[in-house]
């Protein structure tokens, strides 16, 4: 809005939003004050802060929680998952956003239907068949079964940048000579790269965090994902909030420093699909 | 040719949705234990789950669940972004601020307001007891074990409803907001006469995208109370997950994933009605 507020308006919307910070921020806060401290002093306090700081709780953590192996198995899990969803929803969002398929619609409908579909709806035959097959603890498995949970979400909005590139480029190129092939990977794919940096963010986001068929698929404890290792840690092995504050702080802090770094993107890219003009 | 670039998509989505999708389909009409060979067993999964009292609360509440995410974190949400179109200054740090808790691990969300903040030996609920505020933890009260679970996803999500109305809200012409506010509107008229209408698509979308979601809500519930105690926060998920992976009553649970894809559904049609008009213009 670009009036000038009343001085009133403003010190209320000020007040606002200063209480929506604090709401945000203080169950944050006590995460990071309490993984510096012993756990009779949270037992104490959890509100005072940490005298002396006790950082032997991190490399309890790191090492009760296996980190050194789940952050491998959470890296692999999110690349693979990355690496899949950008590659194949890019080849289908061209297509369908082109329209160059006479069925183009019936399949928008079906991925669009597809995104809201629940996990509970196929999770249980996925679940034995996988077991079946022997995939049950196989990090790859679990980055096929994202890469189904998150291909719709990539493809609906990479689509959304495919129809903002000019037709006039595609058939230049095509006058030129180039093959279809050439027009989608050497001229198409270049000018939507931002989204599909946009979308591997997201989706990375995503696996790194997701709990339901991370929980479920990958059971032993050196195969589990970072945040399954926090879950378990957290629920049987250990009472020490101080170190599972930590655990928790070693998996959140590469996660916000990424998003803040990449704020711009991680927005663009989540309200992209949801604001209807 | 260009038939072929949408083969991969389409062949992870059959394999991992579609497929198993219409087994859960075929799964509910039949009695399966996940390992022997399964038997049809007609209607009696559906039968077994409308006798049990547990199903009946879970789908009620789904149903409250529903009642309070369609209305606090949507109003907080509308409120919070409206105060950011405001202000302009600092609007981007409030935003990064709100986003926050959606890109934190939904467990350790969980872990830190059942360790920190409810708990009665190492949370803030409890130094507030022993300062003579008698605060019980919510999840340990079969009364109160629903909304205690409710708060934490609240807190996790309203970040990411205020951004994408905020998103919308920038998107509302200048002209308009100007004209309003020189025929005198206060804040409440402007709102009620500009901005809401202007952003109503975005609104009604997360409005039907809340209904879905409510149905699928499992983490929080699962991680923090086990659908516990006796069941009072139990959710249509959990219960299914339940006799799938801990009864091993796997034809049930595929019934009751029906049930919850019905309630979906409803929601699913209105969602892609509404995406694809977009797509039509």
């Amino acid at each position: 809005m670009r009036m000038v507020e009343s001085r009133a308006t403003l010190t209320i919307s000020y007040i606002v939003l200063g209480i929506g910070a604090f709401i945000a921020l203080f169950p944050i806060a006590l995460l990071v004050l309490n993984s510096l401290k012993p756990a009779a002093l949270i037992v104490q306090n959890p509100l005072a802060l940490p005298n002396p700081i006790r950082w032997e709780n991190f490399v309890n953590a790191w090492n009760h929680a296996k980190f050194s192996k789940t952050f491998i198995n959470s890296l692999l899990l999110s690349g693979t998952t990355i690496v899949l969803v950008c590659s194949t929803s890019s080849l289908s969002a061209y297509v369908l956003a082109r329209r160059k398929i006479a069925s183009w619609k019936i399949w928008t409908f079906y991925l669009l239907a597809t995104t809201t579909a629940p996990i509970q709806l196929y999770i249980f035959p996925l679940y034995f068949g996988f077991a079946k097959l022997g995939l049950i603890n196989n990090v790859f498995g679990v980055a096929l079964i994202y890469t189904a949970l998150y291909s719709p979400f990539a493809v609906m909005l990479l689509r959304t940048y495919f129809i903002a590139v000019p037709k006039e480029l595609e058939e230049a190129a095509l006058i030129d000579g180039a093959t279809h092939w050439q027009v989608f990977s050497k001229v198409m794919l270049p000018i939507v790269s931002p989204g599909i940096l946009t979308v591997a963010l997201i989706i990375g986001l995503n696996s790194w965090n997701e709990f339901l068929i991370a929980a479920t698929f990958l059971q032993k404890a050196d195969k589990v994902t970072a945040v399954i290792g926090f879950y378990l840690l957290s629920g049987q092995y250990s009472s020490d909030w101080g170190e599972i504050m930590a655990a928790a702080l070693i998996i959140v802090v590469p996660v916000v420093v990424l998003f803040v770094a990449m704020q711009k993107r991680f927005i663009e890219g989540m309200a992209g699909g949801s604001v209807k003009g | 040719m260009h038939r072929l670039y949408l083969v991969p998509t389409l062949i992870i989505n059959f394999v991992i949705v579609l497929v198993p999708a219409l087994l859960t389909v075929v799964l509910a009409f039949c009695n399966w234990d996940g390992i022997s060979t399964p038997t049809f067993s007609g209607l009696d999964n559906f039968r077994a789950l409308f006798a049990d009292g547990v199903f009946w609360s879970a789908l009620t509440n789904n149903i409250i669940w529903t009642c309070i995410f369609l209305v606090v974190p949507i109003a907080m949400g509308l409120l919070a972004a409206s105060m950011l179109l405001l202000v302009r200054r600092g609007s981007n740090f409030f935003q990064v601020v709100y986003f926050l808790p959606v890109v934190i691990a939904t467990v350790i969300t969980a872990r830190v307001w059942q360790g920190m903040i409810y708990s009665p030996v190492t949370g803030l609920f409890g130094l507030l007891s022993r300062m003579g505020l008698p605060l019980a933890n919510p999840l340990a009260q079969p009364s109160t074990a629903l909304f205690g679970v409710a708060t934490v996803d609240l807190w996790h999500w309203w970040g990411f409803l205020c951004v994408i109305f905020f998103a919308a809200l920038r998107q509302v012409p200048q002209e308009h907001i100007e004209a309003a506010r020189i025929e005198g509107a206060n804040y409440g008229q402007m709102m009620r006469y500009v901005l809401l209408p202007a952003i109503r698509p975005t609104i009604m979308l997360m409005m039907i995208m809340t209904v879905i979601w409510s149905f699928l809500a499992f983490d929080f519930v699962y991680i923090l109370t086990q659908g516990g105690p006796a069941f009072s926060s139990e959710v249509l998920s959990t219960l299914a997950y339940r006799h799938a992976f801990y009864d091993l009553n796997v034809g049930q649970a595929a019934a009751a994933a029906l049930v919850i894809s019905l309630f979906g559904l409803v929601g699913t049609f209105f969602y892609v009605r509404l995406q694809t008009q977009e797509g039509e213009q």
